[in-house]
């Protein structure tokens, strides 16, 4: 298995670099050094994460296994000084490709998350008149009602960003759900200079979104400079990478010949194809997507 | 938007060509031409998605309808049926020195709050009005928003010249009467420009039927507008988020919202005044971090000594610490249905802090989008007005002025941000009215009692049906803590009812009256470092609820889940017998109303059970949930 493991390596130099320069003694009242655009997207995300954290009783952050909860993973690592204070956890929708397997068993252990492994319920108790990737999803979202009911969750922490998707731009960082876990998005309360609404009715839960705001190079961007482990499924082999990793018979591989983050940098800076275009769920129907999203989908 | 644009946020590529990204939200009178605007813009600077355009002509032509720019906007399915925007998306494109991301917002009445969403998170605006329709109440009122959010940059375009013919007379006439308003908010246009977003003129280069025009055009005048900057240059501002204690450090964890820190910093903690050094910048992966962290980044330190400070608190430099208060004046918006009046009761955050709070006083309440600003006595939907807030706790904070970022505040009502606001001044400067209270504080500080009595104060809430046992809970929880060397105090409901609460019946209000009144009380206990026991059938899960939000986190709820069988042949005080015999018509007991609790921190079944093994189980909550300590020394990890 070859996993891109840089993790000591690049981030410890960085860090103790930043704090070597700065912290000459007799040198009074240096100027703090300036954030670039990385600084200021995981300083805003650290904040929402732990507003989450101080606000809700009983937290747990959606592990998708993919680039983008990976990045949460490690910005909640940042807020809390190493180690994730709620549960990671994982609906398994079981048809996940054996590397995302592989990198979970193993991630899940070195960074000594709190990991629930759920199943979701047999393709047969969902709705057979959805089109097939349709189906899958709202498997995926049983599983997670499973999940929510048995562990009485009042907060799910996703990593869904605002440029993935259209609907997904409408989101709220903090986002009601119903009692059913679907999504009014027609009522939804107003969210303004980082205060959250963070009071779920009885019985209900919210959804926090600490990367909402970032973009796919951001998370790229971020992921080299802070050395963050990766599923090599992303980088090209035989002329093709994953852009978004989903369920195997789902998903499918772009054109693309970027085998490292660099590479997948420029190749993004150039493309106009979206992210989720190897998503089949995203385009079977104009609405499919919003559908599920109403209804409690990610 | 889903859309790969080819913006793909190049500042964060390491190579050293970093450009000003800048957020910009086009607000406006609904059907001015807003999302046609958008859609033009992206077309002119090349940043539509491959077949996209076509896709959208061939989905109108499917429809039987005209390519309409703004279909380009209208993702969802539910507002192409509306024909309106109803919500903030973002996209991205470029421009020649700025990568741009634009926030669209909706202009409908309908769906200011979420005008609101998009507008708050802008760098600049950009207003637009119709040339035909000239300035109307959303103009205005949009005008008035962006001002109470901040928003200082503010270009405004003048849309559909092609319906005016595009005649410099009336654009002459919209341009002065807009910048007038605006510049009565204290907000001067950066340009105004004549456009035809669907023809094209104007929006990224000159034509000649706007050969009079000599300004910007929409493409430069987003050019031209800056980023916001962190407040690097003002007094340090750290909002304390929370106080984390995961392994042998105490780290205070916040976001520097303005000004910097570094280690060996004096710092005063507000409003409480205390003084302390920051020992220690704390982080991931490596740690400690020397070297001044400024305003933007989220930070953890640790202090030279163990003092009490808690979320809401604010850190700032000795000399230059923010305000303690607990009258606040401040211009706000309003958003929720029910209008905001005088003698309300309200929520506050400010920063990380959150107090309940009254209005004492409402004045200057407009329309913001009428012509003639006709005052009010009360705040309606969508207006805005100038309250005067009296607070129940004492809170830092900063006049909008002179910090803009721990000078503004939301009202919360029910849970649910109802409306928000600049902070105009603390202490407001009228002359104390009758309604205005002050309370006298305690000499002693929590932590002198907590180390005379080995606990925090804490309200202990025992709920269940009449018979389950919780006053001989109560009775025999407040004789250990008491042999323990700890100050015990029971509140039983029925000996409230006899004197405190005489005035007060079995209606739904009245109970929930009878509840808040204990809650109060024993809060007020527990602040000043006291358990107080409750033992009340408190049948309602909203009353418990609120009495929850009252102690907040000195609430320790406790269900005494004995079975109702097992309650009524118990019927300690009779009332079952009485109550099947029909003499109390509305006993809890036997008419099901009880609402068990969920999310309480223990059950208790007392069937089963000693009252000493139920009473050892309490002192283990209230040991782990850090209520009860063994030694001095885990005092300061207690509070």
């Amino acid at each position: 298995m070859h996993l891109l493991d840089n993790e000591s390596a690049a981030a410890r130099t960085r860090s103790a670099a930043l704090a070597q320069a700065s912290s000459v003694p007799g040198i009074p009242a240096a100027l703090p050094p300036s954030m670039d655009h990385l600084d200021e997207l995981e300083a805003q995300s650290i904040y929402i994460l732990r507003e989450a954290f101080a606000r809700l009783k009983k937290l747990a952050l959606l592990w998708s296994l993919g680039k983008d909860s990976n990045v949460m993973i490690w910005l909640a690592r940042k807020a809390f000084f190493g180690r994730v204070p709620f549960p990671a956890l994982h609906v398994d929708t079981g048809k996940k490709f054996p590397e995302m397997y592989a990198f979970r068993d193993r991630f899940g252990k070195e960074w000594d998350l709190d990991l629930r492994v759920e199943p979701c319920p047999p393709i047969d108790a969902v709705d057979p008149t959805l089109p097939p990737a349709a189906r899958s999803a709202a498997r995926k979202t049983e599983g997670l009602k499973w999940a929510l009911n048995k562990y009485g969750f009042d907060g799910l922490i996703a990593g869904i960003r605002r440029d993935e998707e259209a609907t997904r731009a409408k989101e709220r960082v903090f986002s009601p759900r119903g009692l059913e876990g679907e999504w009014d998005v027609r009522d939804q309360p107003p969210e303004f200079w980082d205060h959250f609404n963070a009071s779920p009715p009885q019985g209900a839960h919210l959804r926090i979104h600490p990367i909402l705001h970032w973009t796919e190079a951001d998370i790229w961007a971020y992921t080299k400079r802070e050395g963050i482990p990766i599923i090599p499924l992303y980088l090209a082999k035989d002329g093709k990478r994953y852009r978004s990793l989903g369920d195997q018979d789902i998903t499918n591989p772009v054109a693309s010949t970027a085998s490292n983050i660099d590479e997948i940098l420029a190749e993004l800076d150039a493309t106009k194809i979206p992210e989720r275009a190897g998503r089949a769920l995203d385009h079977e129907t104009e609405d499919a997507f919003e559908r599920l999203r109403v209804a409690g989908y990610l | 938007m889903n859309m790969i644009l080819p913006t793909a946020s190049i500042s964060a590529t390491p190579n050293g060509t970093t450009r000003p990204q800048v957020r910009i939200v086009i607000v406006g009178h609904v059907d001015h031409g807003k999302s046609t605007l958008v859609g033009r813009l992206l077309h002119e600077t090349g940043s539509l998605p491959d077949g996209k355009l076509e896709m959208l002509k061939a989905v109108s032509a499917r429809r039987g309808m005209p390519f309409e720019w703004s279909f380009l906007l209208d993702a969802l399915q539910t507002e192409r049926d509306q024909g309106i925007t109803i919500d903030t998306t973002q996209i991205r494109f470029r421009t020649r020195s700025r990568d741009v991301v634009l926030i669209d917002a909706p202009g409908h009445a309908e769906f200011l709050r979420n005008m609101i969403t998009g507008a708050s998170q802008a760098d600049g605006a950009v207003l637009i009005i119709d040339a035909l329709e000239g300035v109307r109440s959303q103009t205005r009122r949009h005008g008035y928003l962006l001002h109470l959010l901040g928003v200082k940059q503010v270009a405004v375009v003048v849309n559909k010249m092609d319906r005016v013919d595009f005649s410099a007379a009336r654009f002459n006439e919209i341009s002065a009467e807009i910048s007038a308003h605006l510049i009565g908010l204290g907000v001067t246009p950066t340009a105004v420009v004549p456009i035809s977003a669907r023809d094209g003129d104007g929006v990224a280069e000159h034509t000649p039927r706007i050969d009079w025009y000599k300004g910007p055009t929409v493409v430069e005048a987003l050019d031209a507008l800056e980023p916001a900057k962190p407040l690097a240059e003002l007094p340090l501002r750290l909002p304390v988020q929370a106080i984390y204690k995961f392994d042998d450090r105490r780290i205070v964890a916040g976001r520097v919202e303005s000004g910097s820190l570094k280690a060996g910093d004096e710092i005063v903690i507000m409003p409480t005044g205390k003084i302390a050094k920051i020992k220690t910048v704390e982080s991931w992966p490596v740690t400690p971090v020397g070297g001044p962290q400024g305003a933007g980044r989220s930070v953890g330190i640790t202090l030279d000594r163990e003092l009490f400070l808690e979320r809401g608190d604010i850190i700032g430099h000795s000399g230059q610490s923010p305000r303690d208060t607990r009258r606040i004046r401040a211009r706000i918006f309003w958003l929720h249905d029910k209008p905001l009046t005088k003698g309300e009761q309200i929520l506050i955050r400010l920063g990380t802090k959150e107090s309940r709070a009254t209005v004492v006083a409402i004045e200057k309440a407009i329309d913001p989008g009428a012509l003639s600003n006709e005052e009010n006595s009360a705040i309606a939907r969508n207006h805005v007005g100038e309250i005067d807030i009296s607070l129940a706790q004492p809170v830092a904070t900063d006049p909008y002025t002179d910090n803009p970022r721990t000078g503004r505040l939301v009202i919360e009502v029910n849970g649910r941000i109802a409306g928000g606001g600049l902070v105009l001044s603390v202490d407001a400067g009228r002359p104390a009215v009758p309604i205005d209270i002050v309370p006298v504080e305690s000499a002693l500080r929590p932590d002198e009692r907590s180390a005379r009595y080995h606990h925090n104060g804490a309200v202990i809430w025992l709920t269940g049906l009449p018979g389950s046992g919780k006053s001989t809970l109560a009775r025999a929880l407040e004789r250990r803590l008491f042999s323990n060397g700890g100050s015990p105090i029971l509140l039983d409901g029925d000996t409230f009812r006899a004197g405190l609460n005489s005035d007060l019946g079995f209606s739904p209000q009245d109970r929930t009256e009878n509840i808040r009144r204990l809650a109060e009380v024993a809060t007020h206990l527990a602040r000043n470092g006291h358990i107080a026991i409750v033992a009340a059938v408190s049948p309602s899960t909203a009353d418990r609820a609120a009495a929850r939000r009252i102690a907040d986190s000195a609430f320790r709820e406790i269900y005494v889940a004995t079975p109702a069988e097992v309650c009524e042949t118990r019927d300690p005080k009779g009332h079952y017998a009485k109550a099947r015999a029909g003499g109390l018509p509305s006993f809890t007991g036997i008419t099901n109303d009880y609402q068990a609790p969920a999310g309480n921190e223990l059950t208790i079944d007392t069937s089963n059970r000693s009252v000493s093994d139920a009473t050892d189980e309490i002192e283990r909550m209230l040991a782990t949930t850090g209520i009860l300590f063994d030694e001095l020394t885990d005092l300061a990890a207690n509070i």
